[in-house]
């Protein structure tokens, strides 16, 4: 069963609709005891970067996640602030992130950006698809993914980039270790391809 | 690299679908959840829905709709109309709705994009500018209440201070063109685009696919927002919904 963490952060509903369309497993979960039923979790994502982090504390769910995720493996799929948060910290905030992969989230610096790209990053871009990773089979890459962004998460180490998308300059687009991972872009409001990568994780065999 | 964005907007009013000519004589267009449903088949870019009565009527907005229309939506949704508190624009996030949009609320107190930005992230924040032309000596004037009171702040002051609060977004709308589908206003576009390091949105007076061409060749990204284009088919508007396919798009970009 997928487990769609709902804490008061993204859109929860739209990705139980694709589920449900999937006529695959899902379930809603805001109880923080529920979550250990999930085999994969959902964490999704819209908001600044410590509200996220602080809801994330206030309901009790970091450290169940903490278990879960870093102690029993269980696979996770965060969007947006949903990966934001897997990180040490942000720019845009004060507190620590969940510190699963290594890196910080950046404020594009428009001023370093020769092609002064608007800020936010808003609307459909295309990824390049570093690692040939099976959330991605089937995916038109060059139809892409819409993002609602300032921020972007910058891996210390290259080996956790699962795909780079340019905004003026190239930055990370997705990221993962193992059975973690992120997406800057919003699959849930992606059409087809969101679709297609939901169906994806759901079909990944990551332990 | 990022496309730039075409997108529909519907207008709500006695809870059905309209559109409007200059802001005035709305005609019944369908029901919103039905074209929601036609408009994800269509694999739009983005949708934007605004309740038009909401600010009028003094009224909150209704999540019981905005709720329906965010569960049946695959692409992002920007909801605009009645928004006043951060516990609005937070519940409305958390429905599915990518961005909120404001208009009379943030032209009366600014610092509310704010506020709301430090919760939804200031990317989901939309400020809408419905404007019209003034009638002597050029430049424009800006309404709020659906083009019927006519607002205090100055066209190049208000995006000066918008960029100075960092929201994520204007969408800057032409009262004089709304309805009209005789092309975009660029004049008044080309006024407030370079002052503008944020994201535009143009609504206003696209008749065909070709203004919107026009209009990304001219000011390369930029969000191409249309009512009538996407509704109406026909010198005689027959109410139909259509949307440019995916080869069709590319032409477009």
């Amino acid at each position: 069963m997928i487990g769609i963490i709902d804490y008061g952060s993204g859109n929860v509903q739209a990705i139980a609709t694709i589920y449900k369309n999937l006529n695959i497993d899902y379930e809603v979960i805001s109880d923080k005891s529920d979550l250990k039923k999930a085999d994969k979790l959902i964490l999704p994502g819209v908001g600044a970067f410590d509200a996220t982090m602080q809801q994330l504390i206030d309901s009790g769910l970091r450290d169940e996640l903490n278990d879960l995720v870093i102690r029993k493996k269980v696979p996770v799929l965060g969007i947006c602030v949903g990966l934001q948060v897997m990180g040490f910290g942000s720019d845009e905030g004060d507190l620590p992130g969940l510190g699963w992969i290594p890196g910080i989230v950046k404020k594009f610096n428009i001023n370093k950006i020769e092609s002064k790209p608007k800020l936010p990053h808003m609307g459909w871009n295309t990824i390049k698809d570093i690692q040939n990773h099976s959330l991605f089979k089937g995916i038109d890459n060059e139809f892409g993914f819409y993002f609602v962004h300032s921020f972007y998460f910058e891996c210390e180490s290259e080996d956790n980039i699962l795909s780079t998308s340019n905004y003026g300059i190239d930055f990370t687009s997705a990221i993962y270790s193992d059975h973690i991972i992120g997406t800057q872009f919003h699959p849930e409001k992606s059409h087809s391809n969101g679709v297609q990568l939901f169906k994806n994780f759901a079909q990944l065999q990551l332990c | 690299m990022l496309r730039s964005r075409i997108i529909p907007c519907l207008l709500v009013h006695n809870k059905g679908l309209v559109k409007t000519i200059k802001f005035k004589d709305p005609k019944y267009v369908g029901d919103p959840i039905n074209a929601v449903k036609i408009f994800n088949e269509k694999e739009v870019d983005e949708l934007m829905v605004l309740d038009i009565d909401a600010t009028r009527e003094n009224r909150a907005p209704n999540l019981e709709m905005i709720k329906n229309l965010a569960y049946e939506c695959r692409m992002p949704l920007c909801y605009g109309g009645g928004i006043t508190t951060v516990e609005q624009a937070r519940k409305i996030i958390n429905l599915g709705a990518e961005k909120v949009a404001l208009s009379y609320s943030a032209l009366n107190n600014i610092s509310l994009c704010q506020e709301i930005g430090s919760i939804i992230g200031n990317q989901s924040v939309v400020v809408v500018i419905d404007v019209k032309r003034k009638k002597l000596f050029g430049g424009y004037d800006i309404y709020t209440h659906n083009g019927t009171k006519k607002s205090k702040w100055k066209l190049d002051e208000l995006v000066a201070k918008l960029e100075e609060i960092c929201i994520g977004e204007i969408v800057i709308n032409s009262i004089d063109n709304d309805g009209t589908m005789q092309g975009y206003d660029t004049n008044l576009i080309e006024s407030i685009r370079e002052k503008c390091s944020m994201p535009i949105t143009v609504l206003g007076g696209a008749g065909c696919l070709d203004d919107i061409k026009k209009l990304i060749s001219k000011f390369k990204i930029i969000g191409a927002a249309a009512g009538s284009l996407f509704v109406f088919k026909g010198k005689y508007r027959a109410v139909l919904i259509s949307y440019p396919n995916r080869e069709e798009r590319k032409l477009i970009y």
